[in-house]
């Protein structure tokens, strides 16, 4: 049994750097923990990271208004919690996204095509989940928590010192996969680390009507999992929060569920009118508080970013949205035959029938006769 | 190894030691599977000798259980995981239809899902609610999922270790009320694969498709329908609902050009409509009557002092039989208005 005094997150979520670029100092309990400003080439990774995942965001935004995806939910406002624990982990970890974490999946190397091969109506995973060590993304709420310490239980079985990173909502933790979850990894001390993006809003269902909770973070301690809370417009501490998370659970300590404060921009979707729930004044409050715009004020007030630097990462940004348009514009080839090819391993007889059928459709020669037919069969 | 009387949990507790030994990657799971061994005593003695990691006790929360599985199976692990009672397995749905049944498909065929779930249902017992659900039909009708019931001592050894062994995802269906049916066996043993029925009484007149709890009432059915009316009733087993047996069932409604479905689910929208909607479809013209559905009735499980009444039984499947005799010519003479009336 832990002390609890080891489980409670920080009483107010830990920052390091203040909306207006300024370093803060962390308090007392975020030092202890060992939370301090990451490294200006880290930082600098994390920036560039942003300024490319918000292009790819509203590169997709705008394809969806030209009809190209069937739906986009958008994370912008979330860039630092997209961003910034992809690329604190490691080589062997296993990433266990929703469908809101495109962004991620982007900064995690998988090409922005197949990440929006789901998204775009070609098939439901555009990446392969084995080569790129994550899940594919989860539509269902909070479902993929229980995968994720199922898989990092798995890991430590290996006798490897991988972890799984589950990305989840805050409407998510309302769903009892969620407590499932956390109570799995930490009974099997599985080395798991869920980050809860608290955008406000699950829809447009606010967190007051989501939970009487004081913080999300607290959902933790009831199973004995450490918890933190931070500033989830912060990238500099997402980053130094999220690798003392990594480095507990890498060490054998078991679980960790930090929970991210930030602000979704866009509305849940492209379907969805969020005038409906929320107000201008709240949204322009947040448009103060941007992720990128903060980290970026902050490396070129401390001199590790120039003008030259910035115009060369937009100009990749663009290259990558422009790639992407050309891609996305050319007409996808989808196969009705596939349909039938990952059922099972091998297709069961009823299976069979219905793929003949629907070649034989394809083909212009179907009969109304499906399966076997006694009369046919005895002449 | 010697031949002696084996029961049907025996099978089953031999199986998962078999495949325990066999392969590392083998995992137990459940709630209560450890030291007590399930309620039903499956996994007796198997956290004793393969140890807590190999066999495991989880927290009581099904969705868990599944969705553990659904993650230990990505890192190329082969769990087995207990339900312990079929209504126990309700909470468990969303993981199993929308993960477990999904995976490899959404993932086209990069994360295959090879897990059995173990499910011990229908009634006969005595159980309280919740305790005798035949819940057959959600899974059937969840495609990506196989799902399989053995009858018998033989098949609860053999389907257990080819369902264990499958790449494929496995919906394990355990007829409690054969738990203690004893047969002389040797193990291991290997019966037909799953996908293929058998028949397991031959006769001329009718063929009775049944599955898992009903077995026993079918045959004992047959007997009496020989002796005391001289029908000569085909028992076909199915032994595994997905995929299901086409060729056996038509070869046999063929043959007897009469058919009747004993399943002891409800029977609205269930497996024995399918079975018998299959059997009109592709035998219409060999069939000398309608085919005729025999079933639990379309109520939730009833309690134990009158869950006789809900069971189909010998009778009620001899009277079913009975109705198949069926008119030659058919009568025109009612509008359905009239029948109703």
């Amino acid at each position: 049994m832990s002390e609890i005094t080891d489980l409670l997150p920080c009483p107010e979520p830990v920052q390091l750097i203040a909306a207006d670029g300024t370093a803060v100092e962390p308090s007392e309990q975020a030092r202890e923990r060992g939370y301090a400003m990451p490294n200006p080439e880290d930082l600098l990774a994390v920036w560039r990271a942003m300024v490319v995942g918000r292009r790819f965001d509203t590169q997709a935004t705008a394809l969806t208004k030209q009809g190209r995806l069937a739906v986009y939910p958008s994370s912008r406002g979330q860039d630092a919690c997209q961003v910034a624990p992809v690329l604190a982990l490691a080589e062997g970890d296993w990433l266990f996204p929703t469908y809101r974490d495109s962004m991620s999946l982007v900064t995690h190397g998988i090409d922005p095509m197949e990440v929006l091969t789901l998204l775009r109506g070609d098939w439901h995973c555009g990446y392969d989940p084995q080569a790129t060590r994550t899940a594919p993304q989860c539509t269902p709420l909070a479902t993929q928590a229980v995968h994720a310490a199922g898989a990092a239980h798995g890991l430590a079985r290996r006798g490897t010192d991988a972890l799984a990173l589950c990305l989840i909502g805050d409407g998510a933790t309302s769903e009892g996969d969620f407590h499932e979850g956390l109570n799995f990894a930490a009974v099997f001390e599985a080395p798991a680390v869920f980050l809860v993006q608290n955008n406000k809003y699950a829809i447009s269902v606010p967190l007051a009507k989501q939970t009487k909770a004081p913080a999300l973070a607290y959902k933790g301690v009831g199973y004995g999992v450490r918890s933190e809370q931070v500033d989830g417009n912060d990238p500099a501490a997402v980053l130094a929060v999220m690798r003392e998370a990594y480095a507990h659970a890498r060490a054998g300590h078991g679980p960790v569920l930090v929970e991210a404060h930030t602000y979704r921009m866009e509305a849940h979707t492209n379907a969805d009118d969020a005038t409906r729930y929320r107000t201008k004044d709240e949204v322009d409050g947040w448009t103060g508080q941007d992720p990128i715009v903060r980290l970026q004020a902050y490396l070129v007030e401390q001199g590790h970013l120039d003008d030259a630097r910035i115009e060369e990462v937009r100009a990749e940004a663009e290259a990558m949205a422009a790639d992407l348009r050309t891609r996305m514009n050319a007409e996808s080839i989808v196969e009705p035959l596939e349909l039938f090819d990952h059922v099972y391993a091998e297709p069961t007889p009823q299976l069979r029938e219905q793929r003949e059928l629907v070649r034989a459709e394809l083909a212009g020669t179907a009969t109304a006769a499906h399966g076997s037919n006694d009369e046919k069969d005895a002449q | 190894m010697s031949t002696s009387k084996i029961t049907y949990a025996k099978a089953l507790n031999t199986a998962l030691r078999d495949a325990l030994t066999e392969d590392d990657d083998v995992l137990v799971m459940g709630e209560d599977v450890g030291a007590l061994g399930g309620v039903f005593r499956i996994t007796d003695g198997l956290t004793r000798d393969f140890g807590e990691d190999r066999c495991i006790d989880t927290p009581l929360a099904e969705a868990g259980i599944a969705g553990f599985a659904v993650g230990l199976a990505m890192q190329g692990f082969r769990p087995v995981v207990e339900m312990q009672f079929d209504a126990f397995g309700y909470p468990a749905f969303e993981q199993v239809t929308s993960h477990i049944a999904k995976m490899r498909n959404r993932t086209r065929g990069a994360l295959p899902m090879p897990l059995v779930i173990r499910i011990p249902y229908a009634g006969g017992i005595g159980g309280v609610e919740h305790h005798c659900d035949s819940s057959e039909g959600y899974y059937v009708h969840t495609p990506g999922l196989h799902v399989v019931t053995p009858a018998t001592p033989a098949d609860a050894y053999s389907l257990l270790r080819e369902s264990i062994a499958s790449d494929d995802p496995v919906v394990f269906m355990e007829p409690k009320s054969q738990y203690y049916t004893k047969a002389d066996l040797e193990l291991p043993t290997s019966t037909e694969p799953i996908g293929q029925a058998a028949v397991r009484r031959e006769g001329a007149d009718v063929t009775l498709i049944t599955y898992g709890p009903q077995l026993p009432s079918a045959l004992k059915a047959a007997e009496v329908a020989a002796a005391e009316e001289d029908w000569d009733v085909e028992v076909i087993d199915l032994r595994s609902l997905v995929p299901f047996d086409d060729a056996t069932v038509e070869a046999s409604v063929r043959k007897t050009g009469r058919a009747v479905v004993l399943a002891e689910a409800q029977s609205f929208a269930g497996m024995g409509a399918e079975i018998a909607a299959r059997v009109q479809e592709r035998c219409f013209h060999s069939l000398a009557a309608p085919v005729l559905r025999v079933s639990g009735l379309d109520i939730p499980y009833p309690p134990p002092k009158l869950e006789h009444t809900h069971l189909p039984g010998v009778d009620r499947i001899l009277d079913t039989i009975a109705r198949l005799q069926w008119d030659d010519e058919p009568d025109h003479t009612h509008t359905p208005a009239e029948v109703s009336a």
